[in-house]
This record gives structure tokens, C-alpha cells and sequence, in this order.
């Protein structure tokens, strides 16, 4: 019990002054971080720079819970490339390999089939309803950096929120009272 | 100033910033490698070519392809990614790429490899372009380290054509 009394003891004898300059170094981690994000969107040029694998359709060489950093260039789309493409009427964004690819002369408008490593079959089950290939607005960035494990933090996260919570409560709480 | 917690966050900060540099520089190490792999395949049969009901051309092929990829395994190699597609420019495309076998290999023994094949994936044009059409057949491969960048390449292997007439 000693441990709350002193808590709140400390809470009781914070000066103005001192809450205000952990109002301010807490909004600079918020913002830094903001920051980081942001910077990294123009960087890489993809709307989502980071993406984390949810499914097993890529292994061995992507496992759930691995990390994909994405680009998105001018560059064309070429076959073999690992891309991030969202479906129509599909909100969760896929990861996957290009497999063919049939680029126009005169529009250079791309058609792109995909498949998973680890599916049998190709991706047009996957592709909303009679279509047949994907084309360069469909595809949010393509792979080129590759990170194990560390996306557990935010699967755990989104499937137990309960965690969130008590981390962002102890969280906040450290930075209430910390002394500096 | 030294409590527990202070520590704990002292040790925890610095073994994150120690396991980044060693990925950093595990990843960064992959750039000293120079792989020098070989490629042959030969088309060893046209199982039959036919053009679809809806008009796209669609040829079957056996092919024997070999390949030594051991030089691109590194200690950072998780797996290596590789496949063949066939390439071929044609009146409406100016690129089509279609895949016709891949594989992944799991280690450097694994690396050199002979393997007798029909194509895996449906070599279908867009359109009926196919008879007596030249193509190139392109091994390409992508390397997925354990942690860091990925890298690719290929070998573009010419001088295929498919036949003039429908069989």
C-alpha cells in the first residue's frame, strides 16, 4: 500500500510548472512519432510505409507477425516483386507475388495477377467478383524490406485490446509521475 | 535516480539499440556478396497449343530447367524465391511477363538443381499472338534475407519461338 500512498503523494505535490513541462515532453513524443510516420509516407512514397504480415499465404518466406517495409515508385510493376494491393469491396490490404504481368503499349496500363508462396492457386478468387486482374491502382507498394517478429506487439494489441489499455494507463502514469 | 526502473530502461534501451545495429549491419553485409549463378533450360516439349474459346492463345510446354544458385546464399539468406516466365513483346503489349515455374529453395544445398517440368502456371496470352511468336525465358530470383533488404536479379535466356501452327 505504500507504494499508492506515495503515488499519490507525488501526484499532490506537483507544482504547475512541472505538470506543464510533462504536458509539453508528452506532446513531443506524440508529435515525434507523428513525425516519424509522416516523414516516412513522403519518404517511401506508399500511403502505408510499414505494413505487418497477417496471414500464413507468404510463408516460409513471410510468417504472421513479421514486418514489411513498402515502397512505391514510378517504377513499373515488374513479375516476381511482393506487392501490397487492396481489393475492392475488401478492407484488409494483401501482401503478395506478382506472377504475370501484361503491360499496354500505348496507355502503359499495367495487368497484374498475384498469388500467395504458399497458396495453391492463383489470387483471382481473392479479387472481387468477375475480375481478373489487378491494375496499378490497386497496388499500395511493393516490398522491399523485410523485419521478423516485431509486428506481434501490434497483432497483440488489436486482438487483445485489454493489454492496450492497461500498457497506455502504466504508461501515462509513469510520465505523471515521474520526478524527471 | 537509480531505482529499479531507471535500470531496467537503461538495459532494455540498449540491448533494442544493439539487436538494430546487428540487424543493420547483418543486412548491410549482404552488399559484399557478388553472386555468379547459371541457368540453362531448354524446352523440351510443346504439349499442345490451341487458341481458348474466348480467343487467347494457350500453349502447354515440358521444359527441363538447371540451375547453380549456391554463390547467392549468404549467412543472412532465409530462402531464395525463384521462377522462370516466359517474356515476349507483342502488337498490344509491349511487355508480358507470365510466369511458368517457381520454386523456393530453403538452403544452399538445395541451391544446385535439375528439375523436369510441364509449366505450373497457364502460359495464356492476352490475344492470339502466340504462333510463331519469339520469346525469352527469364530466371529471375529474390532473395529474402532473415532480416533487411531484399534483393533481386535474373538471367535472360533468348532464342525460344513457339510453332506456327496450333497442335
Amino acid at each position: 500500500m505504500g507504494w499508492i500512498g506515495e503515488s499519490v503523494d507525488s501526484i499532490k505535490s506537483l507544482q504547475f510548472r512541472q505538470v506543464l513541462t510533462q504536458v509539453v515532453s508528452l506532446g513531443m513524443i506524440v508529435t515525434s512519432a507523428l513525425i516519424i510516420w509522416k516523414g516516412l509516407m513522403c519518404f517511401t512514397g506508399s500511403e502505408s510505409p510499414v505494413v505487418v504480415v497477417l496471414s500464413g499465404s507468404m510463408e516460409p518466406g513471410f510468417k504472421r507477425g513479421d514486418i514489411l517495409f513498402l515502397h512505391m515508385s514510378k517504377d513499373p510493376i515488374r513479375a516476381g516483386e511482393i506487392v501490397v494491393f487492396n481489393v475492392d469491396g475488401r478492407e484488409i490490404p494483401i501482401v503478395h507475388r506478382v506472377i504475370k504481368v501484361h503491360e499496354r503499349k500505348d496507355t502503359g496500363e499495367v495487368d497484374v495477377l498475384t498469388k500467395g508462396d504458399n497458396n495453391f492457386g492463383d489470387d483471382r478468387l481473392l479479387y472481387a467478383h468477375g475480375q481478373l486482374w489487378l491494375n496499378r491502382h490497386h497496388i499500395m507498394g511493393r516490398a522491399v524490406g523485410f523485419l521478423p517478429y516485431v509486428g506481434w506487439v501490434t497483432i497483440i494489441m488489436t486482438e487483445k485490446p485489454i493489454i492496450k489499455y492497461i500498457l497506455i494507463g502504466a504508461l501515462g502514469l509513469l510520465v505523471v509521475t515521474a520526478k524527471d | 535516480m537509480h531505482s529499479f526502473g531507471y535500470r531496467a530502461n537503461a538495459l532494455l534501451t540498449f540491448s533494442v539499440t544493439i539487436l538494430a545495429i546487428m540487424c543493420t549491419m547483418g543486412s548491410l553485409s549482404d552488399n559484399f556478396n557478388n553472386p555468379t549463378p547459371t541457368s540453362e533450360v531448354q524446352v523440351l516439349n510443346i504439349n499442345w497449343f490451341q487458341k481458348q474459346p474466348n480467343g487467347n492463345d494457350e500453349v502447354s510446354l515440358t521444359l527441363n530447367v538447371s540451375a547453380n544458385l549456391q554463390s547467392m546464399f549468404t549467412w543472412n539468406t532465409k530462402q531464395v524465391f525463384v521462377f522462370l516466365a516466359a517474356e515476349y513483346e507483342t502488337p498490344k503489349n509491349n511487355l508480358n511477363q507470365v510466369s511458368l515455374w517457381d520454386g523456393i529453395i530453403p538452403s544452399k544445398e538445395h541451391a544446385k538443381f535439375w528439375i523436369h517440368t510441364t509449366n505450373k502456371y497457364r502460359f495464356t496470352d492476352q490475344g492470339s499472338n502466340l504462333r510463331g511468336k519469339d520469346f525469352n525465358l527469364t530466371l529471375h530470383w529474390h532473395v529474402m534475407p532473415k532480416t533487411g533488404k531484399m534483393f533481386e536479379d535474373k538471367i535472360v535466356m533468348t532464342g525460344y519461338r513457339l510453332p506456327q501452327e496450333y497442335r
